[in-house]
């Protein structure tokens, strides 16, 4: 253990992969000083594995309806956050719920990024009027406010899981193409792309294996700091009924099911706005404390 | 007569890589004359002068067995006693009127918002006074230089405004940290100039930091030469040509002279021990 | 503008403020545009026939032609949008499937309510978050300073629809402090549509114009909810900005003269680092406002509030895609020119960009 991390701590690194895994570690050493981005990294790791042990974590089937123990109160035996409108168990609900919520956040820290990546890449790496209508593109796409741009694509498309994902993506690439392209400038003149050039590889090729994988770190910097909206924004469309359709457990939809019952059942509606709290919170506190850990402008203080 | 004596004096800074000590252990005194400091950038002159007025910011710490200003012990003094030194008996004239001005307010707010805010002077009467402030630094039109912003203004006529400024309450001491280096060479004679018959005429003691050690042989009556943190050398500005410390001498031979041989100018021997 | 005595008199251009206006304009122009062609694609490849949603299933195959052709769906593509442009310029965004008025009439009479709530959430979310922001950056690392940025990740985090009926809940629901959802009780409600004139369309103003001061107590009852928990996630982004802006501010050369001038800390603070810190600090507000705008959709379900976001859901859920699409423009007209307008301010408040 300690020879590894001396190898992580050379200052003079031999290999380019040690390098970067010393700068990581380094990074890692600051950020676990940082209180608040480790409880931040603990809820996210909670997350996952709530998702990954719903099963054993929740008491009861989370859509089997037992009208007999309707809108039961927190603390009830067996139902320690109490039951919905269907006698349904709230805890259980949330439980598999998190793997809903996970589910729509990869795919769109997947989709949005690869779109935002191609389109940021193309319009560096070309130039010219390619770079300007292209660009022109993005501005107007981030001209909208994007839970607006969401609701009107999913008037389009319907409502439903896979289209709210497409269209929370289809309004989250525009940072992404924005930020790809800066870096795209700056690799574009690069000797070794030069040099790439010469071996006469395509310009397709020269974006797809030399030009993306440059870009890739402040990319995904930026998703994670993205993702607290991208929660939000899929609970939104949930609550307004045009994301995932009842009866799966998203946690959106939970609370807009609960809301007829605010005054006298309150909890219903409580619990699951508190899991999408929680859980965004804790990207927001992730992403907060690697924004200080890498950039060193915020973090001099 | 002794206006300041420092003994000691300690600048700390607490980093996340640990202690750094700009300042170490530096004393010195000075009555109503000129003092240069002589450094090189980091040799911890900057940090010297700014100790005197203790506005040295966190994490940055000064320590110091005595300060004293015309009988006022200023490690003693309470935030506030200092904030009357400030304004009124000591003064500074920073490196770059372009960062040292406020960029979003007015020539003539800055000039007189002291006047107002603690001599309580009626909006008119300061105003008046500022025109007199611009007049002695020579500026020709100070009602348009009063309306004006800093960025409009040209780096010499933007240092005459911060002396015009730092001379207005008329201290007892002035601290002159690099005031010419960031101006262009034909401006500098004059500003100093003007610096140089209003220090004279008011008869105040000046501290006059700079890493010109030539400049500073011509401009005070004595010289501190600086080297990480310490004095190595405390010279009468006259004998500045029978400099005995190795780094003084390194200083004044790295600069070119007019007839002289042409041959590559030597570098700087920065050897460990006179940190010591 | 330079006081340096012999500099050569510039060439004639005209006025900086006019070219700068002209630019902006011309680019928002362009912005507008593209944000036309969005929608007017959405509105092509939407799943619902246009025709059919007007005539209804029962008519004959001659009506279906006639207002396809009245629509003028027989033409080509381009030419489709360059109606649709056209019109849209003229405040023409088609006739609404469910209230049967114009789109843009219905517009005129929701826009109002969104604009009162926003406005009032930013005011609370600027006196709010710029002291909270200053305090916080006076003293970085003290426990002022961790609330100021838990209590803003906070906002960042919360889904507002969540907070609203929490809210509701406990002021209204449990603590009975304010008034429930809607602009005002249901009492009022008739004699404000009856006997207020309503000039502006926000209520506050109206009942205020007319003199109607139990109505108006009654409206501020009613709208301090809902724009507090609007204007919390604009503070929680105001706050935070101003932060890092006077954090920036405060390390300044500037600030050093003001204490070595003895000035008091309050007045390097908030005079000397503040005036600085304004500048970029209109453009954040600029844009919280128009964030506002996206905000408000989900405030104004949870609070029944009759604004631009109510409209749009509405509209929404009876597929009523004219409704929709126009409320989508106006809101990012809005949004656009908010932006560009504070880019413009921008510019024009900070006396070295002049």
């Amino acid at each position: 253990m300690a020879t590894m991390t001396e190898w992580l701590r050379d200052p003079s690194p031999s290999s380019r992969l040690q390098a970067r895994l010393g700068q990581s570690y380094l990074a890692w050493l600051r950020m676990r000083r940082n209180p608040l981005a480790m409880v931040g990294l603990f809820i996210i790791l909670l997350l996952l594995a709530m998702a990954a042990f719903a099963p054993w974590l929740a008491t009861h089937d989370p859509l089997t309806q037992n009208l007999g123990q309707r809108l039961l109160p927190p603390g009830t035996p067996g139902h320690w956050l109490g039951t919905d409108d269907f006698g349904r168990d709230i805890w259980s609900r949330i439980v598999y719920g998190s793997r809903i919520t996970l589910y729509i956040v990869t795919l769109v820290a997947v989709t949005a990024p690869l779109l935002g990546l191609m389109i940021g890449t193309v319009a560096g790496y070309f130039g010219g009027w390619v770079d300007q209508v292209l660009m022109r593109i993005t501005d107007i796409f981030l001209a909208f406010p994007r839970l607006i741009l969401a609701l009107a694509l999913v008037a389009v498309l319907g409502p439903g899981i896979e289209n709210a994902v497409l269209a929370i993506a289809l309004t989250a690439w525009p940072p992404y193409a924005r930020v790809a392209r800066a870096e795209t400038l700056t690799v574009r003149t690069s000797d070794y792309i030069a040099a790439v050039r010469l071996q006469g590889a395509g310009s397709g090729r020269i974006i797809w294996g030399h030009v993306m994988p440059m870009c890739l770190p402040s990319v995904i910097i930026r998703v994670t700091l993205d993702m607290a909206g991208v929660i939000l924004i899929a609970a939104g469309l949930g609550f307004l009924g045009l994301g995932v359709q009842p009866p799966t457990p998203e946690w959106g939809l939970m609370i807009s099911s609960g809301r007829k019952f605010l005054f006298e059942q309150w909890w219903v509606a409580t619990m699951p706005g508190l899991a999408i709290f929680i859980v965004s919170l804790g990207f927001n506190l992730l992403g907060d404390g690697l924004r200080d850990v890498l950039d060193p402008r915020s973090s001099g203080k | 007569m002794t206006l300041l004596s420092v003994k000691n004096l300690r600048v700390t800074f607490d980093t996340e890589a640990g202690k750094v000590e700009a300042v170490r252990g530096v004393s010195f005194s000075l009555g109503r004359e000129r003092l240069g400091i002589v450094g090189e950038s980091g040799s911890g002159k900057t940090m010297t002068g700014r100790s005197v007025l203790r506005l040295i910011r966190p994490p940055g710490r000064i320590e110091a067995e005595e300060m004293r200003f015309d009988g006022i012990d200023l490690m003693a003094a309470s935030e506030r006693q200092m904030r009357a030194l400030r304004g009124q008996r000591i003064a500074m004239v920073m490196q770059d009127p372009k960062y040292s001005l406020n960029p979003v307010m007015k020539i003539g707010a800055q000039l007189t918002e002291g006047l107002r805010l603690r001599d309580g002077m009626s909006a008119k009467a300061a105003r008046l006074k500022a025109i007199e402030a611009l007049e002695a630094v020579q500026i020709r039109g100070p009602e348009r230089v009063m309306e004006a912003y800093p960025h409009e203004l040209s780096g010499g006529m933007g240092q005459r405004v911060m002396i015009a400024m730092m001379l207005i309450p008329n201290p007892d001491l002035l601290i002159a940290d690099e005031p010419t280096s960031a101006l262009d060479v034909t401006v500098q004679a004059e500003v100093l100039s003007i610096l140089d018959g209003l220090v004279r005429d008011r008869g105040m003691g000046l501290i006059f930091i700079s890493h010109d050690l030539r400049l500073v042989g011509r401009f005070c009556d004595r010289v501190l030469v600086m080297y990480k943190g310490r004095v190595v050398e405390e010279l009468e500005a006259k004998n500045l040509m029978n400099a005995t410390h190795p780094y003084t001498q390194g200083l004044l031979n790295c600069l070119p002279r007019i007839g002289g041989n042409r041959s590559p100018l030597p570098g700087l021997d920065r050897a460990a021990e006179w940190a010591e | 503008m330079t006081v340096v005595p012999d500099t050569p008199a510039p060439p004639f251009r005209l006025p900086r403020p006019i070219r700068l206006i002209g630019g902006t304009a011309l680019s928002l122009a362009i912005t507008i545009l593209g944000l036309l062609l969005v929608t007017f694609i959405i509105g092509r490849v939407v799943p619902i026939d246009p025709v059919l949603a007007i005539i209804g299933e029962r008519a004959t195959t001659e009506q279906y032609e006639a207002t396809r052709i009245a629509l003028g769906l027989d033409e080509p593509m381009w030419k489709q949008f360059a109606i649709y442009v056209g019109d849209a310029v003229q405040g023409d965004l088609g006739q609404s499937l469910r209230t049967r008025r114009e789109v843009s009439e219905d517009i005129i009479r929701y826009f109002p309510a969104t604009l009162e709530l926003a406005t009032i959430a930013t005011l609370f979310g600027v006196l709010v978050g710029v002291p909270a922001g200053v305090l916080a950056a006076t003293r970085p690392g003290t426990w002022v300073d961790q609330i100021v940025r838990i209590v803003g990740l906070m906002g960042y985090s919360m889904p507002v629809f969540w907070l609203g009926l929490l809210a509701l809940l406990i002021f209204y629901g449990i603590l009975g402090w304010v008034g429930g959802p809607g602009r005002l009780d249901a009492g009022f409600s008739m004699m404000f549509e009856l006997d207020v004139p309503q000039r502006t369309g926000m209520i506050l103003i109206d009942t205020a114009l007319a003199g109607e001061w139990a109505m108006f107590r009654n409206a501020l009852s009613h709208i301090v909810l809902p724009s507090a928990v609007l204007g919390y996630t604009s503070m929680a982004y105001i706050s935070r900005m101003t932060r890092s802006f006077m954090m920036n501010e405060l390390g300044q050369e500037y600030i050093t003269t003001a204490r070595v001038k003895g000035m008091p800390e309050w007045r390097v603070v908030w005079v000397h680092a503040l005036k600085n810190v304004m500048v970029p600090l209109i453009t954040v507000i600029a844009l919280s406002y128009a964030y506002l705008l996206e905000g408000s959709v989900l405030t104004e379900t949870i609070f029944a509030w009759p604004g631009l976001g109510s409209y749009i859901t509405d509209a929404l859920f009876a597929a009523d895609m004219p409704a929709v699409l126009g409320g989508t423009v106006v809101v990012g007209v809005v949004f656009v020119t908010l932006n560009m307008a504070s880019d413009l301010l921008y510019r024009l408040v900070d006396p070295r960009a002049r």
